[in-house]
């Protein structure tokens, strides 16, 4: 991560233990995923052992420790979802993507993830690219779908 | 924007506002609740815009962008005002017709609800089945708030009820309202907001805390975003209030990261109150002082737990602790913390204006007020839906619910998501009330109501729910971290056709376990979903269960051979 981007970020926070989950917030956000050398920085900004660092950013679903590819494809698996057909929506990203969910394609197109629930039960089941919504899906409108990001 | 100095210049302000707008003016609503958003409701705003734009202000129509209406099923959502006409299925080719709806007055028959038996239409709010059978005393403002503009919540009445709090009445006579008036806090628990107030309030110490808690990690449940998202005003108002009355001047909110317009919204009515004197120092010339912080989960559900919720705000792993004693008396950094739910919160305002006996005149015996529900599954008309407490179930799934999709019959109502209960379709005239639907073995935690068709299995239902719970779990104590995981496995086995002999009997020794032993909420109701459905549905998982016995004993009867 460009250290032009992160110093604003520990800045803000330095010497403050209590901070921790806004810094990684802020870095996830920026930079799409936490390298160990930049979680290193942020332990040594807040004055906390790595580990604390490490327990905090394993813990939560937000945050990767893995690089993500340039789409991030969300399928929401809440249980409004789950009953309108998610599970199916699921297998059909995974034979057009050819990974699982937590998983990213060897050309860094897709990283696939599955998540519960953003509360947008009524137009499920749905994928989410980018944060776009394609909603009311059915598994043979994946591949067009996905064919929109290359 | 100068600070207001009394309650007298709050009132002036308002005065200001409202004879500034003419109340027949037309004003033109587009929803930008999550689901609207997410079927691309801002093009329905920017074409509206374009349009209105190009009529100029001659033209006299206003244009606002606003939170959830309700009816997410049939977003993007439209409502002209004043006359509540109800624009559904929106698409940016309609703005033209829409705005000139709103000039003259005229229908677009083709935006309108039309009843799928009859083909008859209603255009107004007030004739459309999902919306006539409602009682939105809080999400109703909605339609009429841009949630980025605390003018439009002054203009609705905004914050005479702090002013009236502060001004006219003592913390104990704040507090004693809200026992009056019975609010049941909305999280779950369903735990009497005005006795947890006052436990804070008197709990020895000089720094105390209140908290919003807008973590709303349930699937299922989207009422709290959709009140938080379209009217953070009212539930700040709401937090201030009861700050006061329990003697705290740090609050903290904690919500979701993973929604920018919630974030956005939130972020904005927190420095348009402190600009305007109602957040800060001297709040309203009246020497409180209150200010507010905002803190994020970043995606675990256990965060949503008072004790774990606290931990995280210290910037802790969300652990919960035991609870023998109250959050109220030692919380965060050990000091008295007053938690309650978004929904809790935004009821404050209305008691403390309109007075317990009002409040307590709507509901149950012992279930005050109205519920926000959201009501998803194999339902027709899903969305957010607001009744009075002691509705029947069977009114807010057919009438105003619309019924079962693809005209499927109905075969169970779920109720509290994966720590909640499943009753079946005959129990559909139970009433909204925390302690019947409880007794019932469906209580309503944070009112995400599920709807169920004839085709649902429920032991696939129950091995989601513990699959799900398992990856929220902290994995701080045993009997949930395992307990839970051994049940799914159970469950795993029996909907792949692998059940054995006795695994009825092996889930409810784990279900004993894991609700007498599991250290929070998390895990001690997360056997109340299977416990339902062993108590309604267990036909169902004998003979899911038989279809594994059938193979274990041809297995044996080949073995021996």
């Amino acid at each position: 991560m460009d250290s032009a981007l992160l110093n604003p970020i520990l800045d803000q926070h330095r010497g403050k233990p209590g901070d921790l989950i806004h810094v990684l917030m802020a870095i996830q956000h920026q930079n799409h995923w936490l390298p160990r050398e930049v979680l290193l920085q942020v332990a040594e900004a807040l004055e906390i052992p790595f580990g604390r660092v490490m327990r905090i950013a394993t813990l939560y679903k937000t945050f990767s420790l893995t690089p993500k590819g340039r789409h991030e494809v969300q399928v929401c698996n809440g249980i409004s979802c789950h009953l309108r057909g998610a599970k199916e929506l699921m297998a059909a990203i995974e034979r057009a993507t050819g990974v699982k969910a937590g998983e990213t394609d060897a050309d860094w197109r897709f990283s696939v993830q599955s998540g519960a629930c953003l509360g947008t039960c009524s137009i499920g089941p749905e994928i989410i690219v980018d944060g776009t919504h394609h909603v009311r899906m059915t598994p043979d409108q994946v591949a067009g779908v996905l064919e929109q990001y290359p | 924007m100068t600070r207001l100095r009394s309650a007298a210049e709050l009132e002036q302000l308002r005065s200001a506002i409202v004879s500034s707008r003419n109340p027949a003016r037309p004003c033109i609503a587009v929803c930008a609740g999550a689901a609207c958003h997410g079927q691309d409701s801002q093009l329905v705003a920017d074409a509206l815009r374009a349009e209105v734009d190009r009529l100029g202000p001659a033209a006299g129509v206003e244009l606002r962008v606003t939170g959830c209406h309700g009816y997410c099923a049939k977003g993007p959502n439209v409502v002209v005002n004043p006359a509540e006409l109800c624009y559904f299925e929106v698409k940016p080719e309609d703005a033209a017709d829409v705005v000139a709806s709103a000039r003259n007055g005229t229908v677009v028959e083709r935006l309108v609800y039309r009843d799928p038996v009859t083909g008859e239409a209603s255009a107004r709010m007030s004739e459309v089945p999902f919306y006539k059978h409602q009682t939105r005393l809080l999400i109703g403002d909605n339609t009429r708030i841009d949630p980025m503009r605390i003018d439009d919540y002054i203009a609705a009445g905004g914050y005479a009820a702090l002013a009236k709090a502060l001004f006219k009445m003592t913390p104990e006579q704040v507090v004693d309202e809200v026992k009056r008036a019975n609010l049941r806090g909305r999280g779950g628990g369903g735990f009497p907001a005005g006795q947890k107030w006052e436990t804070a309030k008197n709990a020895p110490g000089d720094e105390r805390y209140v908290i919003v808690n807008g973590h709303e990690g349930e699937p299922g449940a989207f009422m709290d975003r959709a009140i938080f998202t379209g009217n953070p005003h009212k539930v700040l108002e709401g937090l201030i209030i009861g700050a006061y009355a329990i003697g705290s001047h740090q609050g903290y909110i904690y919500t979701r990261h993973d929604s920018p317009q919630l974030i956005r919204h939130i972020e904005q009515a927190l420095a348009q109150a402190e600009a305007h004197g109602l957040l800060g120092q001297d709040i309203l010339g009246s020497g409180f002082d209150f200010r507010v912080e905002l803190h994020f989960d970043v995606g675990i559900f256990v965060s949503g737990e008072s004790s774990a919720l606290m931990r995280s705000i210290e910037g802790l792993p969300p652990e919960p602790r035991p609870k023998y004693i109250r959050t109220s008396v030692a919380g965060i950094r050990d000091k008295p913390s007053n938690l309650n739910n978004v929904e809790t919160w935004a009821n404050v305002p209305q008691i403390i204006e309109r007075g317990a006996e009002w409040y307590a005149g709507i509901g149950t015996e012992r279930s005050k007020g109205t519920k926000l529900v959201s009501l998803s599954g194999h339902v027709v008309a899903s969305g957010v839906v607001e009744v009075p407490m002691g509705t029947p179930l069977r009114t807010i799934v057919h009438d105003i619910g619309g019924g079962v999709a693809q005209g499927k019959a109905l075969k169970a109502v779920h109720f509290g998501g994966p720590m909640g209960g499943s009753i079946p379709a005959d129990l559909v005239d139970a009433r909204l009330d925390f302690d019947e639907l409880a007794k019932l073995g469906a209580p309503i935690g944070a009112g995400g109501l599920l709807v169920m068709d004839e085709d649902t299995d429920m032991v696939e239902v129950a091995r989601y729910f513990l699959e799900w719970l398992t990856n929220e779990s902290c994995g701080k104590c045993v009997p949930c971290r395992e307990g839970m995981w051994q049940t799914m496995r159970v469950l795993e086995n029996i909907t792949k056709g692998q059940g054995r002999r006795g695994d009825i009997e092996r889930l409810e020794d784990l279900n004993d376990v894991t609700s007498a032993a599991c250290l929070c909420a998390l895990g001690k109701t997360s056997a109340d979903p299977l416990k339902s459905m062993l108590r309604y549905f267990k036909p169902e998982y004998e003979a899911q269960i038989a279809r594994g016995e059938k193979r274990d004993d041809a297995a044996v009867g080949s073995a021996s051979r």
